[in-house]
Parts: structure tokens; sequence; C-alpha cells
């Protein structure tokens, strides 16, 4: 069955970042009423407007907080009550401040790992029983091919990024027995806020090309794809690099 | 963003001042392509991340982007900042039974026609290329095929809301503030950063329009057209800036009318100029001939079509990056109004002036404008309009000198959104009511927080 067929809910976690959006516009031109959830509220309810006006669907801000676990459970039942037809997820959020500044601060550390992998694991866990008793729905999460090789610039988001794609392979077997797919996207630089002050990156993609591409992999696929497709060959090339020539590049 | 490239030569702000706060090194080209400014630059995705855009790193001067389709130095603000609005998207109120839609300033009249035009609505006015944003056609008072009638936008706008360099977040109207409503529209970013725009839209009932075309002999024949088109929804001529003599003003005059009944319109396809095309191919030979041609495309006897509005109000939209036709160098756009009566002989000097001067100018825009615009540097007034396109070269400052000198004597004004060469002297003369924009600036902007690469050209600070 078609995740397109109305009348699915799609639940964006992380709402608010450009993918998130441009995810959420893919999902609304195809007729599905989207449940937007993230901490600024006040964006949400702007973004809401805007998906409910230009596609003619239902959008509804929910507030999220992926850092407080214990509000995880109930976060879920109330989306999963609020949503129509079959719930399929989008995890969308994460930070990544740079990299020294973790190192100098382990408050920023933990605040990461906490968003981009507790938090993950956690929401993805409340999530669970709910995609076993619809048997069906699928899950789209946010990875990042800097989890497939650490490197000086950005380990420790490679890291976090690297145990979401972990969890998700087990979390995908697990939840294929009961029929729902579960999507692991390694994604290269998207120019998104996160990227903008960053030098120039190779094969960026805008998030709105980055979307259509990740809706038609939503609709079928699972498992784990690398979008843009170039870094399919790009990652695999690095990951084979032997560590004396590695760890002399600068990338 | 084709047009943000890494700019090792503007190291001035410290990379640390910038860490971790949305900013980042830019430099930043105009549509027309002629300079570059390095500048720093954010690019906020939600009204949060714009507010904390105000904070601007070392104090530098602050200026508001959208798509930066203005051609010349309006929409730069060398060694200064830039706040780019095109991810403030949103459209957040339409009401069909009035056809007020409230939308961010980024979001742009190719989304109000792809949202609104199935339900029966266009923009009471638009500008010539569907990607300009509506932050930036308020901040410009852009006017469309239709000013003659209809005005340029200000007059469209029920309020907007704006931004000022203190946090202080205003909803502006003609009736609340009516003096900091006409600094802002028109008055190029200069007053704050807007950031929601309520704009009525217009019914229409299709989405096509009867359009006729006409070859005009020369220039008399080209304005008798225009003067017999007074009463038609919108006209916009094309004229042959290359013909001289007898066909002084040659072209082809488009009239045209909403349609009552609908076409099928074809997905919109897009292709993009793949390079800065080499500038030995833009010679007056290869120039002439596509203006030729263009011309004898329109019979003698005229032709009616119906087309979608996005054909008749975009023709260029299909080509992205039409600009790089003008190779590395760019372009300057030369564009003025000059009164009925007097400007008729000015626009024969001018199109006299421009052809003499070899300068290869693909086709010229001729149009009828109707009135002057609300905002006090609203280029709109009454008379004849001319738009044309001049390639970057070491002659252009002597020739737009002339061409000014000939604009200011004949009463005409030069449009902001298009200048990049018009003198301070000039400006005074053409926008007399600068001084008003002046005083509003000095209350809602007392330290000067805001300023651009043209308000600095034209010494407004």
């Amino acid at each position: 069955m078609s995740v397109t067929m109305p009348p699915a809910t799609w639940l964006v976690l992380g709402a608010s970042s450009a993918v998130a959006r441009a995810f959420a516009h893919q999902a609304a031109s195809h007729g599905a009423a989207l449940l937007l959830a993230g901490r600024d509220t006040e964006d949400l309810e702007r973004q809401a407007a805007d998906l409910a006006i230009r596609h003619r669907v239902s959008a509804t801000p929910v507030a999220f907080d992926a850092r407080d676990l214990g509000s995880h459970a109930g976060f879920i039942a109330d989306c999963a009550a609020r949503s129509t037809g079959t719930l399929n997820v989008f995890l969308a959020f994460g930070v990544m401040p740079e990299q020294a500044e973790a190192d100098r601060d382990p408050a920023t550390a933990a605040a990461m790992v906490e968003a981009n992998f507790t938090g993950a694991a956690s929401v993805l866990a409340a999530l669970a029983p709910v995609l076993e008793a619809q048997r069906g729905g699928t899950v789209v999460a946010l990875g990042s091919v800097a989890g497939d090789r650490g490197r000086p610039r950005n380990y420790l988001y490679g890291a976090t990024k690297a145990a979401l794609a972990t969890y998700l392979q087990g979390y995908a077997a697990r939840l294929s027995r009961s029929g729902a797919r579960v999507l692991c996207v390694k994604a290269g630089p998207i120019d998104t806020a996160m990227t903008w002050p960053l030098p120039r990156l190779p094969f960026m993609a805008t998030p709105q090309a980055f979307a259509r591409s990740l809706w038609q992999r939503a609709e079928r696929g699972a498992g784990s794809v690398y979008l843009p497709r170039v870094w399919w060959p790009v990652m695999g090339i690095i990951r084979l690099l032997p560590t004396r020539i590695f760890n002399r590049l600068d990338i | 963003m084709p047009d943000t490239m890494s700019a090792p030569e503007a190291e001035a702000v410290p990379a640390e001042a910038l860490r971790g706060r949305g900013w980042k090194q830019a430099a930043l080209q105009p549509w027309g392509r002629n300079t570059t400014a390095p500048c720093i630059a954010a690019r906020p995705e939600r009204m949060r991340e714009l507010w904390a855009a105000l904070d601007v790193p070392e104090g530098r001067a602050l200026l508001a982007r959208g798509a930066g389709r203005s051609y010349g130095d309006a929409c730069l603000n060398p060694g200064g900042a830039m706040v780019l609005t095109e991810r403030l998207d949103r459209i957040l109120h339409f009401d069909s039974a009035t056809g007020l839609v409230v939308a961010e300033p980024g979001v742009t009249f190719a989304d109000l026609l792809t949202v609104f035009l199935p339900r029966g609505f266009v923009a009471p006015v638009s500008p010539g290329t569907a990607f300009v944003t509506l932050g930036g056609a308020l901040a410009n008072d852009v006017h469309g095929k239709n000013h003659h009638l209809a005005g340029s936008i200000g007059e469209h706008v029920a309020w907007f809301e704006l931004l000022l360099p203190d946090s202080r977040h205003l909803r502006v109207s003609a009736e609340s503030d009516p003096e900091l409503f006409r600094a802002t529209i028109g008055g190029i970013g200069l007053t704050g950063i807007i950031t929601a725009v309520c704009l009525r839209l217009v019914p229409v009932p299709s989405n096509a329009l009867v359009v006729r075309r006409t070859r005009m002999p020369d220039l008399d024949h080209f304005l008798a057209g225009f003067a017999a088109a007074a009463e038609a929804s919108y006209s916009v001529g094309w004229i042959d800036a290359l013909a001289t003599g007898a066909t002084l003003g040659r072209g082809v005059l488009e009239v045209a009318e909403p349609s009552e009944s609908p076409v099928a319109e074809p997905s919109p396809r897009s292709r993009s100029f793949p390079i800065d095309a080499p500038e030995v191919l833009l010679n007056g030979a290869t120039v002439r001939a596509f203006n030729e041609l263009y011309w004898r495309r329109a019979p003698m006897e005229g032709r009616q079509q119906v087309l979608p509005y996005r054909r008749f109000f975009y023709p260029l939209d299909t080509i992205h990056g039409w600009n790089r036709m003008y190779g590395k160098r760019g372009f300057h756009q030369f564009q003025c109004v000059l009164p009925f009566g007097p400007g008729e002989m000015a626009l024969r000097r001018l199109l006299e002036t421009i052809s003499a001067s070899g300068n290869a100018s693909f086709l010229a825009v001729l149009k009828v404008m109707g009135r002057e615009g609300v905002g006090y540097l609203s280029f709109g007034k009454p008379g004849y309009s001319l738009a044309l396109d001049i390639p970057a070269r070491a002659e252009s400052p002597a020739l737009f000198a002339t061409l000014e000198r000939i604009t200011r004597d004949a009463g005409g004004r030069i449009y902001l959104a298009k200048d990049s060469l018009l003198s301070a002297e000039g400006f005074a003369e053409m926008y007399p009511e600068a001084h008003r924009l002046q005083a509003v600036r000095a209350r809602v902007d007392p330290d000067g927080a805001l300023s651009s690469g043209m308000s600095r050209r034209f010494g407004l600070g």
C-alpha cells in the first residue's frame, strides 16, 4: 500500500528545519495530513498555516522536545490519537555544534548526544508499539554521511549519527515483522541553516531536491539510502581508505 | 544560491565574531552582475533567527535582501551585513471572500501564481519576473503591465509588518502610520525588515489572457498604439533599441485582457543559461539579427492568442540565469519614466543615443505609466517608461551620464530597482520627497543601523 493513500498522517519530528519543511510539503502535496512537532511552536503555527493554504490539507503543530525524555510516551500517545489513517514518521531533528565547541564544553557535547541519539532512540521506542499495532506505516530517519567515518571536523556529530544508524538497523528488523518500514537516509550536506555558516561543501543539495528524492524513496524503500545518490560511491571510497592515508586528508 | 561565493577579500570581520551566530562571509552580486560586494550574510529560516540577526557582528550596517533581483546596488551592502529573507516564505492567511493574502516576505510571485491562480486570484500588480519576493516588491514599489490602470503594488497593500533595528515590530498601514507606510513602500529597505505583507489579490475568470500582438513600424505609431490601448487591462511594448532613422522606435505592442475561458497549461519547463556567454557573441550584428527576428515574428496585421498568465507576465522566467547572457562583466539596466508631452522628444533622444553608442542591447521595454506611487521614493509617475539592458563596458558610465541628463532635462525619473549609475544630484532632483524618507528614518532608525550601497551612493547614509 502506498503511503500516499489518504488519509495517511505524517508526523514530522523537528519540523522547523528546512529539510523537514521541504519534506512536509512533499507529504502535503500527496494529500497527507501533517503533525508538526518541535520546540518553536510559534514557527510551527506559521508552517501549519502555510501547508494548509498551499495544499489544502490538515496541518497541526505539536510541542515536542527531543531532550525531554519523560514526555515522549505521552507525546506519542497524543500524536497517535490525533492522526488519521496510517501514522508515518519523519525524524528530522538534530543539532551540529562545532567539534571544537563540543570539546571545550562537555555540556554542549552531552546536549548533542542527547538530542541526536538519546532523544531519537527514546521517541522511536515510544513509537514502536503504535506502528506494530497498526501493522504498517513508514519511519524515515535523517542520518548523515558523517556517521560513516569519523572526521576531525565533526566526529562527535558523526558518532551520534552512526549510533542512530545502528539503532535503526535493529529497529527496522523488529518492525518489519509487523509490516512497518524503516528507512535511514544518509544525507550529504544540504543547503540549510545548519550548513550556512560552513565553507562551501561538495555536492550540496537544496532542501527541495533532497526532499523530492527522499519522498520517492520513502514511498517504497527500506533499509538505508545515500542522498544525494553521489554519496554512495563517494562514501564507499572514503570508508575503504587506509587509516594512514585517511588521517592525512583534510576532509 | 548561484550568486553567493566565498569571499577571501572580505575578511574584515574576524571568524570568531561570526561563529555560531548564523553569519558568514559572502560576496553578493545584483541581478546585473556588474559588481561584487563583499559582506557578511545571514539567512534566517524562521522569525526567531531573523530577530537574532538584528544583533549584527561589530555593529555593521544592515540591509535585507529578497531574491536579489534588483539590477544594481539597491540589493547590496558592501562591507556591511545582509539578511537574506528568501527562506521566510510562508503563506500565513488567505480569505477567498476578500482576496486578502498575508505572507512572509520571501514568498514570491511564482508562489502566488501557483497557489492562487487555480482558485481564481492573481496578484493585483506583478513585475516582469515571478522570482521577485513580496518583501522586495514592496521595498521597490514594483509595477507591472497594468500600471496605467492599477498603479504600483503599494496601492494594493492593506498593511505590512516591519521589524526595526531595535527589535520593535510594527504593523503598519496607510492609516496607522502614513509616514512610515510611505517611507517603506519603495523605500529600498532603508526603514526596517519587512516581515509580513497583507496584499489584496484580484479575482480573475480563468487562468489565461487574450493577448493581441501588433507590429509597430516606428515610435509615432507606437505611442499612438498605446493611446488607443489606454483602457486595456494590460499593455506593454517591446522596442528594437538598435533601429534607427525612419524605423526608430519600431517594435511590437502587446495588449491583453483576462480570458473568460481557460487554456491548458503545460507544466512549466525551464532551462538554464549554461555559461557566462563569451562577449564576442554579443555584438551589434547578433543583437540586430535577434531584434529583427523578434519584430518580424508579430505579423503586420496583428495576431491574437490565448496565453496562460505565466507566459504573458513572465516571458523570460523559463530561462534561468538569463543574466549570464551578458558575459562575466555583467550589464546595467536603464529604466526611466518620462512625462507625456516633453517626454516624447526625450524618448526619441534616448533611443538615438543608445543606438548611436553601438552598445548592443536586446529588446527594450516601453510602457505607459498612470500615476505617482504611494511611496516617497516610488518610481511611478504619468508618462512613458523605457527599460533596456546595456552590457557593462568601460564606457558605460559616460553613456549613462548622457541618458541621465536627457531624463533629467525632460523631468523624468530613473527606477532605483534597476539602477547602478545614477548620480547623487540626479537622485535628489528626481526624488524630491527623499527628505521625508530621511525624517522617518531618523525616527525609526535613529542610530543609522540600516544602509545599502545605493543609499550611500546617494548620500542618504
